[in-house]
């Protein structure tokens, strides 16, 4: 299979980079290793689409971060995608800080960030009054908004399919070269071929990048953990708080995520190695020792779930984007915070660099920008509730409790790419609530073992390995572990 | 269950957890090496203690319970359970017998769904009755 | 199990009950008893019964039925009753909201999303289990850890077993049931670990459930670390010291597949907050009176939605009483309101209900903080003039406590508050 582009990696950057190329008429594909997209960084996110002011104007980073920022509101627009601008307030809490907020706003003013304004402690207790007595300035920032990142990663790679992306999950990039002016593009099962390749592999991208000899440079990945916290404490604080920002991170921060629970996080320290997802007891130490000092009412007992995620921080501290010494091979690496926020800048300038390198781009009239919008059927009021569930019967059984979710919700997650029950759940929120899961597993793994026609034991929790139960066949145990084959999906590749 | 130690008048001493309360008793029972019978019960504050030691040193019985496969049924899997107590020794090998059993559904509470051959008095009954789907 | 689908639902009910568990189901009966003429029983699962239908040990009865019955036989018994008494029962529904105005917004696999009066409501909706997170386990994420309740639906209703080597975590009844289950189907149980001194569960299980298989129990321990990127690979236990701090230096790993997380219920109570209840924080649950009356009029609740309890014959009690009002309080029976509050006092986690009248006899359900041998119940004024007092053997956190309650009892008392201790005999009179 010969392509115009292949892109190695299905995180926020890779989806964003398919779909801005599946505007033009070119045919391409992405690579990604895990079962479906967006497991990878992406889904251990924040979720915060940053203000724009935080990065300094010099960096790539400070030049993409603002561009990217400006170009949510159509994106989710378009692909059906929660997003909010609610707003963010960086507090100061000593003097000392001062100098900070004075940067913070110099930023703002360079890059005509509109609205970013200082706060005074009087102001801040008015509109927050849940942040500790102890802050005594703060920068405001009416652009800093929150999505959930894997939806917007689910949105993007789903219009790249509608629009002629092939999308190959469960297919981790082996190994590549050039070969006559071509890629060659070796997975486990299939052998691609592409004129040019973009390396958005995340952690892995160093690796990607010296396998095709382009390596100059590496990527320490650097963990974060995250907490998120229960339902109950809905509305503390409407505003992302940030505290003033340390030379390595952002600090950790307290997210009013887009579906209105709080989440606290992230720490930010050198992984152990590229596989260390695990949150630790200091972890969870230093998250609510800093958060306690900024929200003096969120504690420990609130935690209803954790995770930790990868950080692909590059030499240098920068986003790495560009061609490199091998023609035809394009990075897309070091794609730190605020990545979330620059991807679809990143996607562009991807475009950008593919031009100057000699791609010819010309514009299909057949893009379709929109994505069918999701039922989110907990959000619709009583009247659309009756009359949906009238018009259409799998909106009359309620899958997930916690949240709502309807049997309809999960088919359509499925339907739309869900393979997994990490799938469903990020698409659905099924699971996602305070039992995490104890009701709607066996709920979620039956709909998705119908519709997909496999028994219960082949359903995973994230494709190969996270086999979830085994099933007793006339006394002998038959196993799930799946061959490789049963962990890959290829999908679209026809427009 | 622990064997404390031998006597010399050929007596053995074994210790049990009463289940008759949340004070748990540490029962210890004497016993005659060879015939087993009981000599001393010690450690209980009931009647009901003394009484189970009894039993629970000459002939423990447990209540079996566990399921069966059942096609066409509401659910894949048939609640089953003994009649009566069995000898306890007896649990696991009929536990691993019943999986190999598979019936069809409707199947009606009671519905007698093994019986041991060999062993007269161990026999499984369904513990509700489960519909076609 | 058969159940009573109604082939049509009415626009309106004198009782609507949200959950159709024992607790439910008995209050579906004693309203009925009791001056309800219509009565809606709404349960999410594909039939009614709750959780007991996959609770298929034996241990549930003695007290309701005087036999010693299995999950489903008790199950079937209680639905059975609400089948003789001519009540609907709806599975496979869902009530999604109840507004100020008792208008209960139904979701069922028939009729979709609609609307149902209700002139009183019941609130049965049982419990939900505490997960990994609440005790904040570090390590990974991966696929193979469960809580108990949910590896119990999987291998006895669904038959799919969760793993081939487990560690459980928790000693409570469930954990106890799960270990000889696990055992049974064939899966190895490394141990069952409790960061309490003490075993949570009946001893009748630490005997028939761990010691007839030799499955370790090791107390005052504790998961400290998860392992394995995809699915469970291991788990690290460690010793806990007296502040319950694990003891890092001599923790040991254990390699298996799966991870039992069983450490307690949680009242399940999405839709009581919605209807903005008041609750106990204590108890989780809404705060109730002696007829299991919610903080708003004509809502009642019971079973474990108003606390976590530990057999389901006193579920069963419970539910009479919240039924029976439901009844009282649509044919305007409903006896005059308490006149005394209760209030935990000395190693009392809580009381239920929170409110009781000095003219009526009642059944107080308590909970000790910690395990006391030969300890006194008390009954005093605020200022601690003792009212009532009743030696018990034992109290055991596990275990709850019921206080029979006659107006005899309280012929002195003319107070409004009433506090509840439990003291060492040894200090009762101090």
């Amino acid at each position: 299979m010969l392509y115009d582009v292949l892109i190695i990696g299905g995180g926020i950057v890779g989806c964003a980079i398919a779909r801005e190329l599946t505007r033009y008429r070119l045919r391409v594909a992405l690579c990604e290793k895990e079962r479906e997209v967006g497991f990878g960084t992406t889904k251990a996110n924040s979720g915060i689409i940053h203000g724009g002011h935080h990065a300094a104007p010099g960096t790539l980073k400070g030049r993409l971060e603002w561009a990217g920022n400006q170009r949510w509101d159509r994106l989710a627009a378009e692909l059906g995608f929660g997003f909010r601008r609610v707003g963010e307030l960086t507090v100061a809490r000593s003097a000392a800080e001062f100098p900070t907020l004075d940067k913070l706003l110099h930023h703002a003013t360079v890059k005509r960030i509109p609205g970013v304004e200082r706060w005074e402690a009087e102001r801040i207790r008015r509109e927050e009054p849940a942040l500790s007595p102890t802050v005594l300035a703060a920068v405001y920032a009416p652009t800093t908004g929150v999505v959930n990142p894997y939806e917007a990663c689910y949105g993007l790679a789903e219009s790249a399919v509608r629009n002629g992306l092939d999308l190959l999950t469960g297919f981790p990039v082996e190994r590549l070269h050039q070969e006559d002016g071509l890629w060659v593009v070796l997975t486990p099962t299939v052998v691609l071929q592409a004129r040019f390749v973009i390396n958005a592999a995340g952690i892995d991208a160093d690796r990607v990048a010296a396998s095709a000899l382009a390596g100059n440079f590496d990527i320490r990945p650097r963990k974060g953990e995250e907490y998120l916290l229960d339902k109950r404490l809905q509305g503390l604080v409407k505003r992302v708080i940030f505290p003033c920002p340390t030379a390595v991170s952002k600090g950790i921060l307290v997210i009013p995520t887009f579906d209105g629970t709080i989440m606290v996080g992230p720490t930010a320290e050198e992984a152990g190695d590229r596989t260390d997802l695990t949150t630790s007891t200091p972890g969870a130490r230093a998250v609510f020792d800093a958060v306690r000092d900024l929200v003096p009412g969120i504690s420990e007992k609130d935690v209803i779930a954790q995770f930790a995620g990868l950080r692909a921080v590059a030499t240098g501290e920068d986003f790495i984007i560009g061609p490199t010494s091998r023609r035809g091979f394009i990075n897309a690496a070091g794609i730190q915070s605020p990545g979330l926020t620059a991807a679809p800048a990143i996607a562009e300038l991807v475009v950008d660099v593919l031009r100057d390198e000699g791609l010819t781009l010309v514009e299909r009239d057949d893009f379709m920008p929109a994505l069918p919008r999701p039922v989110h059927f907990a959000a619709l009021s009583t009247m659309e509730q009756i009359a949906l569930s009238l018009r259409d019967p799998r909106y009359r059984r309620i899958v997930c409790r916690c949240e709502y979710v309807t049997e309809g919700e999960v088919l359509d997650a499925i339907a739309r790419g869900a393979a997994t029950l990490d799938g469903i759940k990020f698409r659905t929120r099924a699971g996602m609530g305070r039992c995490q899961g104890g009701f709607c597993t066996v709920r979620c793994m039956e709909l998705l073992a119908r519709s997909r026609g496999m028994d219960m034991a082949s359903v995973t929790k994230r494709g190969r390995g996270s086999w979830l139960v085994y099933e007793r066949n006339g006394g002998t145990l038959r196993s799930s572990d799946s061959a490789p084959e049963d962990e890959q999906e290829r999908m679209g590749g026809e427009a | 269950m622990s064997v404390e130690e031998k006597h010399a008048t050929d007596l053995i001493t074994v210790g049990y957890l009463c289940i008759g309360c949340p004070l748990g008793c540490r029962l210890e029972v004497d016993a005659d090496t060879i015939t087993n019978a009981v000599v001393e019960v010690r450690g209980y504050s009931c009647r009901r203690g003394k009484d189970y030691a009894i039993q629970e040193h000459t002939a423990p019985m447990r209540l079996v319970t566990t399921t069966v496969a059942v096609d066409a049924g509401l659910w894949a899997r048939l609640p089953v359970r003994s009649r009566t107590p069995v000898p306890k020794d007896k649990v696991k090998a009929i536990c691993k017998h019943l999986r190999s059993i598979r019936v069809t559904a409707p199947v009606a509470s009671g519905a007698i769904i093994w019986v041991d051959d060999r062993e007269p008095g161990i026999e499984i009954v369904a513990s509700r009755a489960m519909p076609a789907r | 199990m058969i159940t009573a689908a109604p082939r049509h639902l009415r626009a309106s009910y004198d009782v609507v009950i949200v959950g159709g568990g024992p607790a439910g189901l008995e209050a579906a009966v004693a309203a009925r008893d009791n001056g309800a003429a219509h009565v809606l029983v709404v349960d999410r699962d594909q039939e009614a019964g709750g959780i007991l239908l996959q609770c298929i040990h034996s241990g549930f009865g003695l007290h309701r039925f005087g036999e010693e019955l299995t999950g489903p036989e008790y199950a079937q018994r209680v639905v059975a009753s609400t089948l003789e008494h001519d009540i609907d029962v709806i599975a496979d529904a869902y009530v999604l909201d109840i507004d100020e105005r008792r208008r209960v917004k139904l979701m069922t696999t028939q009729a979709g999303v609609s609307l149902v009066e209700a002139r009183a409501v019941v609130l049965a909706m049982g419990a939900r289990e505490r997960t990994r997170a609440a005790i904040r386990i570090p390590g990974t994420r991966p696929a193979g850890i469960f809580t108990a309740g949910l590896a119990q639906r999987l291998v006895n209703l669904y038959g799919l077993l969760p793993g081939r080597r487990a560690v459980i975590l928790g000693s409570g009844d469930i954990g106890l049931i799960m270990a000889r289950r696990l055992t049974l189907e064939g899966i190895e149980v490394a141990g069952v670990f409790e960061i309490m001194p003490y075993a949570n569960g009946l001893n009748r299980n630490i005997v028939q459930c761990l010691h007839d298989f030799d499955i370790p129990l090791h107390l005052s321990t504790t998961v400290v670390e998860i392992r394995g990127q995809n699915r469970v690979e291991g788990v690290t236990v460690a010793p806990l010291d007296e502040t319950l701090q694990p003891r890092l230096d001599r923790a040991w790993d254990i390699p298996c597949d799966t991870l039992l997380v069983s450490i307690g219920l949680i009242p399940e109570n999405e839709l009581s907050q919605q209807m903005r209840l008041r609750f106990d924080s204590a108890t989780r649950g809404p705060v109730v009176s002696s007829a299991m009356e919610c903080s708003r009029d004509g809502i009642f609740a019971c079973g474990n939605v108003v606390h976590i309890h530990d057999l389901v014959d006193f579920v069963s009690a419970e539910a009479m009483v919240a039924g029976r009002s439901a009844g009282q309080y649509v044919a305007g029976t409903l006896p005059r309101p308490d006149n005394v509050q209760l209030q935990p006092g000395a190693n009392v986690a809580y009381c239920v209900p929170h409110t009781i009248s000095t003219e009526r006899e009642h059944t107080v359900y308590l909970r000790a903080r910690k395990p006391l041998d030969a300890c006194t119940l008390q009954l005093t004024e605020p200022d601690g003039t003792p009212v009532y007092a009743r030696k018990l053997r034992y109290v055991f956190p596990a275990e709850m406590v019921n206080l029979k309650l006659r107006p005899a009892i309280l012929q002195n008392f003319h107070g409004s508050i009433l506090r509840v201790n439990i003291v060492e005999r040894a200090t009762e009179g101090e």
